[in-house]
């Protein structure tokens, strides 16, 4: 049994010029201890898709889906306070820009206990000892003292390891990580992708990884979906995905690539691929 | 050169867009996002309506707001017992038709608040430039003498000022003003120095602009939707403000019919006559309703429009 | 004449340095920033120099400094064999037009209430007394340079996607004909494939105008794909700087070594190599 399964998922925004398909029939699912890349530009809808698994989106967003399935029970009509419960124990995320996603009046030591308080009950002195042991866990040095600190206190790379620190405060069995490294100086993306792969092969959680960075598929994906414009385009292993892509997006993207350039320009992706978000009948198995 | 995909996908048509057809898609734009927001556009239609009437309120208006019918003093409105046909909302205690008081008094209210939201606005935004600008001791000095301004209550302000330059509508209208002013230094002022860090102001420098062209051109557009926004609701302030005035007895001087003035006269009247303080009363209450509304929808519409270019 | 055909060197850059005062408080005393610690080069005409380093390290206060938007603290700095006034009002117009910058971010460097056609033709009717049919016909013809098109011309900046607000900026950049393109960050903020189509279009550029490109950028694959040569910064300094290749085959410092085993690598032989080590580690 899948950890996560989604069918056929579609969100709909409504625009000044009608309805607008962020995820057009998206399927796919992630297996315990798997990591899966969704990778894509702006606009492919990547992140919608999974706000929408969280339950996250605006009451404007239109959300239908087959199938929703985490643990083989359905999170597509469950309640609201039975979706609490699960999102933040079960599963977590962590989000693109580490110092906004931390609330800059309380110190990360309040922000990472109250996650323990709500989900797991802890009393205080627990709570306490498990926040600096998780502090420990995601390589923060001085834990004790740092738990007193505010966001603003600390630089990009220390916030998000204090987001990685909440997010599997409770063990989660799935992590999402819309886009962890995006917003960090390279050196450092090196240090929480390697800290976020140590931690999932520990844990062995499932781990979906939305990028647009192709290195950062590289680096951690076991297999990869790739999006474009809401629509899946392929499906397929890492190693597969980079030595025979079948879609023409996926070539073009691979191609665009400045380390893959060939003469003194660069493939630009119409040089394969002809804008049309429908999946070539190969890709579509 | 390999052109974009996107690119082409996104530009559609490969005709030129002309000007007009520019507009008038924003227009269309707007008007969604107005329109999402049903109070704003109750309170426009309202405020077209009062436009209309004072517009047309010799035509609309079955008497003269002056004529006095001695033969029917305060006379209730016509659903009552005692009403008369000819007197809709029934006359007032020298005997002129309430209706056509209010119908020209809207007149009044318009241009009280066209008249302060202009002066307040335009100076407003000049002081607040300025300040915003250039930073420095003359921000300073801008800023501490309109928190002196803030910190009186305003209609007291108002007063005074109405005091020593002599009660008039006038008077008090160049009072209010004053008063409602700061509000629009303070908005311009944020505005300008978010905006003055950003990219495209250091583009425009660039390119040889002088500061003149930089306040104006550049950074002044740019800073219109808050300025728009505080623009509807002083108008309606200023209208609260100047029947404020005329209640007291420092604005519009009898017999002119303006809302506030109305109310004024007819103060003694309250318990004997209810007719007389609740249909001015409750024109000042629908005008500055439908105005607020306006305005809740006015930003809806021109906020997020901002954020997303 | 004469000294511009002998001397091919197009920005020079002499110990250059940048300090910002942070004002001290009652209870603190001034502080001073180094951003810039006395940094050096030279760039030939038509070359493209890039400069690599990561958020703080002083790269774009070095390109305000290039571009006049930020006075050197002290350091020279000849554009075309000239040495600049950089004092704020000396700046002479000639000057300033040979110099233009693209900044990073294509969504706040368009004045989001002028049409694209006044965007272009800002510079012109600032500088120049060109009439206004004239100022449009430039205008059109740097939007066809860039890849976009005559029914751009009365468009507002947020109907344009990224990649094509980018090809803006950088066709407003070349409405003076400047010699020297300061690129701070010009891709980072675009997608792959788009990146891809804004440095071809440099590259077309550079052949064109016979540009000298200033780049810079934290992205290494980038760097290495469109740079004649390489200067690597941290904190303030210079640590290296040589051209392209032997900065990436033989880097000195330490830091340089570091940020390169940092960059994700995208090839199957990595790859490969990662998915062997996962394997032996779940087996053991």
């Amino acid at each position: 049994m899948a950890l996560l399964q989604i069918d056929n998922l579609t969100v709909e925004f409504e625009t000044a010029t009608g309805w607008f398909k962020a995820v057009d029939g998206v399927s796919l699912s992630v297996e315990k201890g798997e990591v899966l890349a969704i990778v894509g530009e702006s606009g492919s809808g990547k992140s919608v898709a999974m706000l929408a698994v969280m339950g996250l989106l605006p009451w404007t967003a239109k959300i239908t889906a087959d199938r929703m399935l985490f643990e083989g029970r359905d999170i597509q009509g469950i309640s609201p306070a039975d979706r609490r419960k699960l999102i933040g124990k079960d599963i977590a995320m962590i989000f693109q820009e580490p110092i906004a996603s931390l609330n800059p009046c309380f110190t990360v030591g309040f922000q990472i206990e109250e996650v323990l308080r709500i989900h797991l009950g802890l009393d205080k002195k627990a709570r306490r000892a498990r926040a600096i042991e998780l502090f420990k866990q995601v390589g923060l040095p001085n834990p004790e003292e740092r738990l007193n600190h505010f966001p603003h206190q600390m630089s990009g790379g220390q916030c998000q390891r204090v987001m990685i620190a909440i997010a599997i405060a409770c063990n989660p069995k799935l992590l999402i990580a819309d886009e962890p490294t995006t917003a960090l100086d390279v050196t450092i993306q090196k240090q929480i992708l390697d800290l976020i792969m140590s931690l999932q092969a520990k844990n062995g959680m499932g781990l979906i990884m939305i990028t647009h960075d192709m290195g950062v598929v590289a680096e951690t994906a076991d297999r990869v979906v790739v999006q474009y414009k809401g629509r899946k385009m392929e499906e397929a292993d890492v190693l597969s995905l980079f030595e025979s892509p079948k879609s023409n997006y996926t070539k073009a993207l691979l191609a665009a690539l400045p380390e893959n350039a060939t003469g003194d320009r660069l493939t630009t992706v119409s040089a394969f691929f002809d804008g049309n978000p429908e999946p070539a009948p190969e890709a579509r198995a | 050169m390999a052109d974009a995909i996107i690119d082409k996908a996104s530009s559609g048509t490969q005709e030129p867009v002309s000007s007009s057809a520019m507009r008038r898609q924003m227009l269309k734009e707007f008007w969604f996002y107005f329109s999402e927001n049903r109070g704003a556009v109750i309170g426009l239609f309202v405020f077209l309506l009062l436009v209309l009437v004072a517009v047309f309120a010799p035509l609309i208006a079955p008497h003269s707001p002056f004529e006095q019918y001695r033969d029917a003093v305060l006379v209730p409105p016509i659903w009552t017992e005692d009403g008369r046909a000819g007197y809709l909302l029934g006359t007032d205690p020298v005997g002129r038709d309430i209706l056509s008081r209010l119908i020209y008094g809207a007149q009044y209210s318009l241009f009280i608040g066209v008249f302060v939201t202009t002066l307040s606005l335009t100076g407003g935004i000049l002081v607040g430039l300025i300040a915003g600008y250039y930073r420095g001791w003359i921000d300073t000095v801008i800023m501490r003498l309109m928190d002196i301004i803030l910190a009186f209550p305003s209609l007291l302000l108002a007063l005074v000022l109405v005091a020593i330059l002599g009660p008039s509508l006038t008077n008090g209208m160049i009072a209010i003003a004053l008063t409602l002013q700061p509000h629009f230094v303070r908005l311009t002022r944020a505005a300008v120095m978010a905006e003055k860090t950003r990219d495209y102001v250091t583009a425009a420098r660039l390119a040889g602009a002088g500061p003149l062209r930089l306040m104006f051109r550049t950074i002044l557009p740019n800073c219109t939707a808050p300025l728009i926004v505080q623009a509807t609701l002083s108008f309606s302030n200023a209208i609260l403000d100047a029947a404020a005035l005329g209640f007291l007895g420092m604005g519009a001087q009898p017999p002119a019919p303006e809302w506030g003035t109305m109310l004024a006269e007819a103060r003694e009247f309250i318990l004997r006559a209810w007719w007389v303080v609740t249909f001015p009363g409750l024109a000042i209450l629908i005008t500055v309703l439908a105005i607020n509304l306006m305005g809740d929808g006015l930003r809806d519409a021109l906020d997020p429009k901002l954020k997303r270019s | 004449m004469n000294d511009t055909l002998t001397d091919n060197t197009m920005l020079e850059v002499r110990d250059i340095k940048r300090d910002y005062e942070l004002p001290g408080s009652l209870f603190k005393p001034k502080k001073i920033i180094h951003a810039v610690k006395g940094v050096s080069f030279k760039l030939e005409r038509g070359k493209t120099l890039a400069i690599v380093g990561e958020s703080g390290c002083g790269k774009s206060t070095l390109a305000r400094m290039l571009t006049f938007i930020d006075e050197p603290t002290s350091g020279d700095l000849l554009i075309d064999g000239q040495k600049v006034d950089t004092r704020p009002g000396h700046l002479t117009q000639e000057m300033r037009q040979k110099v233009q910058i693209v900044f990073q971010n294509p969504y706040g460097s368009l004045n989001p209430r002028q049409k694209i056609g006044d965007v272009l033709g800002e510079p012109l009717a600032i500088n120049t007394s060109m009439p206004a049919g004239e100022r449009r016909d430039r205008a059109t013809e740097m939007l066809k340079k860039v890849g976009l098109g005559p029914e751009h011309y009365n468009r507002y900046p947020h109907m344009f996607s990224g990649g094509q607000r980018q090809r803006i900026a950088i066709a407003r950049a070349l409405m003076m004909n400047p010699k020297l393109l300061v690129l701070d960050e010009p891709v980072s903020a675009l997608d792959l494939s788009v990146q891809a189509q804004v440095l071809n279009l440099l590259a077309d550029l550079q052949d064109e105008f016979g540009l000298t490109y200033v780049f810079i950028s934290h992205d290494l694959s980038v760097v290495r794909y469109i740079a004649d040569e390489v200067m690597v910064m941290y904190f303030g300094e210079a640590v290296e700087y040589g051209t392209r290749d032997e900065v990436f085959s033989d880097p000195k410092h330490e830091y340089t070594r570091t940020l390169f085993a940092a960059t994700p690598r995208a090839d199957i032989e990595s790859i490969r190599a990662r998915i062997a080590k996962k394997k032996a580690a779940t087996a053991a």
